[in-house]
């Protein structure tokens, strides 16, 4: 399992330039699954054929990351958030383009407080020393991500792309298991949901499932002097109560909660003040899909080192083979 | 080119604010007609035109917004001025002193405010209030006022086109007539795709038309034609310009509303470069646009932006360059000429990528 989340969170992917997550996922499913197809916003479909019940369940590739706007004479380049990007978590962090090249972001040191610091008042340090130099690396409309590792440590995995390549590796590690169902199972890789919840729509528009759930990451209340949230990591994966893009369907609700009971699966309820999932669109899709969510609780959302518990995980992949049989 | 430049001075002229788009229609159903196989008005209004294609290119939808940014009459005061809101997005600022025309019967007012003589210090050096504002026709009450006007009349700028300066014009509603004349002449050629030819409705409102009209069409992409922000003036840090006027048509890679397909763009400016057509990218990722609407479409679209600097949009004397035009219109002709060539599509592979 961590094999699969260490290569999914190493690999190059913001919204809008998800190919590369989605030719490693298509390379890890061949032969396991029916189908595997592509549509025009970049989603990756892949289809276990069944006779019952259309199920759809979306991870979405996408990570937060930056995007160039400007290159200046000395080769600085101006850039813009791509998800949501908070200044203070990437000012001195270190980003990397799909090439390769590696960036620091700093801050134009003349302001009176560092509170009043915006994006606009940023830029990537390359180590170019003319325009011309940058440009040989980086253009205009190129997005970076942030270079972090990955890492093991007391049952506890610590990573940038936690969001969502973790929910990445629960579909992948599912769809290995082959999962006896007479249902037909739509493990769905959805892009650009960092910038407004756009691929899951596209996708659930063209399955039209009967039910659907998307896998993503929640936020937790186990952390010093954090806002109160009855979410730890390490007490199972959430069953999502609600966030501000989706009231989960009641029935989709009680049958994770009846799953995780027979199944003796640890599992905690999920009412997400901040922030929405798949779910928020594929809900609202054609006529309506009754739609819920299974979220992995992950400290420190949205920043380089997000980190989870590899027993949610594991317990989360059971959660979703009991709920699609 | 000489005739598209005069259709986008006639069609800047024409009033058009979101959900009364009927002049500028008639008037490029007066352009296209002989020009399409086919072209009818949807429930929102949108104009919708279909030009078979003669090979088995991908079906293009092509997307410009009839609608422009206006003010709508919300009352009539005792003393015959009317109160009003805006439609789309205005700054106050922006409306102070300028000439409008009201409604079917283009009734003309003026955006009066308070003379500086009479202004306290306070309201000299402090910003202009929306609410205060109202528009003056000269009625002397409200009974004069009633029989010209109606609650819910829509007002447009009263500004005409000038050609001035270095080969620049000026004038009203560029955004996004421009588009318009630019799909109007696009349209007036054959190429190996499908085309449909999208004039849509409401957009400055929240891109409403684009919805309903790719709905109809469901084109396998999309190329959106546009006006978009450029502030290449003094006082501005050069990262924070957006566009440079006269520096050709601008691309989006990401905006508020979409990030465009990666492909579809660099198959732009591969054609660019081909042709040796200037363009930029657009270096603000502020605003939003059909393309947003577009791209969200049926099971979704591939889409790219091809958009024309606008100075000072989103008032009544919008400048562009006339060249940026003329590049606009090649390079988007182009871009639709080679387009089957070189665009992989979901259509094309079955859907499959392997198994």
């Amino acid at each position: 399992m961590f094999e699969i989340i260490n290569k999914l969170t190493r690999t190059f992917g913001p919204s809008g330039n998800e190919g590369n997550v989605a030719v490693l996922i298509s390379e890890m499913l061949k032969g396991k699954v029916d189908e595997i197809k592509t549509d025009a916003l970049g989603n990756l479909i892949c289809i276990k054929k069944g006779s019952g019940k259309k199920i759809m369940l979306a991870a979405h590739m996408d990570e937060i990351g930056v995007i160039v706007s400007y290159i200046d004479d000395k080769g600085f380049l101006r850039f813009g958030g791509v998800g949501g990007i908070n200044p203070f978590v990437i000012l001195g962090q270190r980003v990397v383009f799909e090439n390769g090249t590696v960036g620091v972001i700093w801050y134009e040191e003349n302001i009176d407080n560092i509170k009043n610091i915006k994006l606009e008042k940023m830029y990537i340090d390359i180590g170019a020393k003319s325009v011309k130099e940058a440009e040989e690396l980086v253009n205009v409309g190129d997005m970076a991500v942030f270079e972090a590792g990955t890492v093991l440590q007391n049952g506890r995995i610590i990573s940038k792309a936690m969001d969502n390549r973790i929910g990445c590796a629960i579909l992948i590690k599912m769809a290995l298991n082959e999962p006896k169902t007479d249902n037909e199972i739509y493990y769905v890789f959805t892009v650009q949901e960092e910038v407004g919840l756009r691929g899951a729509r596209t996708a659930a528009f063209g399955i039209v499932p009967d039910m659907a759930l998307a896998v993503d990451v929640t936020t937790t209340g186990d952390t010093p002097e954090c806002k109160p949230m009855s979410v730890s990591i390490g007490n199972g994966p959430t069953i999502k109560i609600k966030d501000r893009s989706v009231i989960a369907h009641p029935e989709i609700k009680d049958r994770l909660i009846k799953c995780a009971k027979e199944e003796n699966i640890p599992h905690q309820f999920e009412i997400l003040m901040q922030g929405g999932t798949d779910a928020g669109s594929i809900h609202t899709t054609a006529g309506g899909i009754p739609s819920g969510g299974v979220s992995i609780p992950t400290r420190n959302i949205h920043n380089t080192a997000e980190i989870v518990d590899m027993k949610d995980v594991e317990n989360a992949v059971k959660l979703l083979e009991a709920f699609v049989h | 080119m000489k005739e598209a430049l005069s259709n986008l001075k006639k069609l800047t002229a024409l009033d058009g604010v979101s959900g009364e788009e009927k002049p500028v229609r008639d008037y490029i159903v007066s352009k296209i007609k002989d020009y399409v196989d086919d072209y009818y008005v949807d429930n929102l209004g949108n104009l919708i035109t279909y030009k078979r294609g003669a090979g088995n290119g991908p079906k293009v939808m092509l997307d410009a917004h009839m609608d422009e940014i206006g003010l709508m009459v919300t009352q009539i005061n005792s003393d015959g001025l009317l109160k009003f809101r805006t439609i789309g997005g205005i700054e106050a600022r922006v409306l102070v002193g300028k000439r409008v025309r009201i409604g079917e019967n283009g009734v003309p007012g003026v955006i009066g405010l308070k003379p500086l003589h009479l202004q306290s210090p306070k309201e000299r050096g402090g910003t202009v209030d929306k609410k205060q504002l109202t528009i003056d026709i000269g009625a002397k009450d409200r009974e004069q006022a009633e029989s010209k006007i109606e609650i819910g009349d829509l007002a447009a700028f009263e500004y005409d086109p000038v050609e001035f300066g270095d080969n620049k014009l000026m004038a009203k509603a560029l955004d996004d007539r421009v588009g318009c004349a630019v799909l109007i002449e696009l349209l007036k050629h054959n190429y190996e795709s499908d085309i449909y030819g999208c004039f849509t409705v409401q957009e400055e409102i929240g891109l409403k038309g684009a919805k309903t009209a790719t709905f109809q069409v469901k084109p396998d992409l999309a190329l959106i034609l546009e006006g978009t922000t450029c502030y290449d003036v003094p006082d501005t840090k050069e990262y924070g310009m957006s566009t440079i006027c006269g520096g050709g048509p601008a691309l989006t890679i990401m905006d508020r509303s979409v990030i465009t397909d990666k492909e579809l763009v660099k198959h732009i400016t591969d054609t660019a470069k081909v042709h040796g057509i200037p363009y930029q990218f657009k270096r603000t990722i502020s605003g939003g646009t059909n393309a947003g609407r577009i791209q969200a479409g049926g099971t979704g679209v591939k889409v790219a932006i091809i958009a024309l600097p606008c100075r000072y949009i989103h008032s009544p004397v919008s400048v562009m360059d006339i060249d940026d035009f003329e590049n606009m219109i090649k390079l988007s002709k182009k871009v639709l000429e080679t387009l089957p060539v070189s665009i992989t599509l979901y259509r094309e592979q079955g859907g499959k990528v392997n198994v």
